[in-house]
């Protein structure tokens, strides 16, 4: 069964994010959703950047208050 | 498509480490192949056991020491540990610094010639810091 897993890597700068997303996207198993939580706006635009070029399916990007909260579904 | 890029390091200075690092880490986030060539005063932050606090460029170099940016040795180990990226240190330094690999973070690969690293090179992107 799949799973949402958040990560929460708020108050680190780029590509702290991104990377501690891409640690957590190899354990996870395919279907799992990872959501990141980040106050750096520049990952807002990476993250599905990455996403798009990987291959893996960004499922929502938003900015609550102060924080992004990007949800991306493992495809492969 | 896969690109290879090839970065240089030979500054010892905390803006040119974190810049490349960066470079190494998402290349190899975005499915590239990395290899990363460490000569001169950049190679003796990755000697075993040197603590030595990196020196700073100006002031920006300032914030990079602050909480929450990733320090340039996790971000090469990172695109080490998850894209496989070559980490090879300059032969002649080793030989000017009279060490051996083995005087090296483990992720560091065989001491390599700058012939070697040219033909390995051939074809990718080049990017020196």
């Amino acid at each position: 069964m799949s799973e949402t897993k958040i990560i929460d890597a708020c108050n680190t700068y780029c590509p702290g994010p991104l990377m501690e997303l891409i640690s957590y996207m190899k354990q996870a198993e395919v279907g799992d959703i990872l959501e990141l939580l980040s106050t750096d706006e520049g990952t807002a635009g990476d993250v599905p950047e990455w996403v798009n070029k990987i291959g893996h399916e960004m499922v929502s990007s938003e900015k609550v208050g102060e924080i992004w909260h990007i949800k991306v579904r493992k495809t492969k | 498509m896969s690109r290879k890029i090839n970065i240089v390091c030979v500054s010892g200075t905390h803006e040119k480490l974190q810049m490349a690092a960066m470079f190494a880490s998402v290349a190899i986030a975005t499915g590239d192949t990395v290899t990363v060539f460490f000569s001169m005063n950049a190679l003796t932050y990755f000697i075993k056991g040197n603590t030595t606090s990196v020196p700073t460029e100006g002031e920006f170099g300032k914030l990079l020491s602050q909480k929450g940016v990733p320090p340039f040795k996790q971000l090469f180990q990172q695109a080490h540990e998850l894209g496989d990226a070559e980490l090879l240190p300059c032969s002649m330094a080793i030989d000017l610094l009279k060490i051996t690999k083995d005087d090296l973070d483990p992720e560091f690969g065989p001491p390599t010639g700058l012939t070697h690293f040219l033909s390995h090179s051939e074809g990718g992107d080049l990017l020196t810091f």
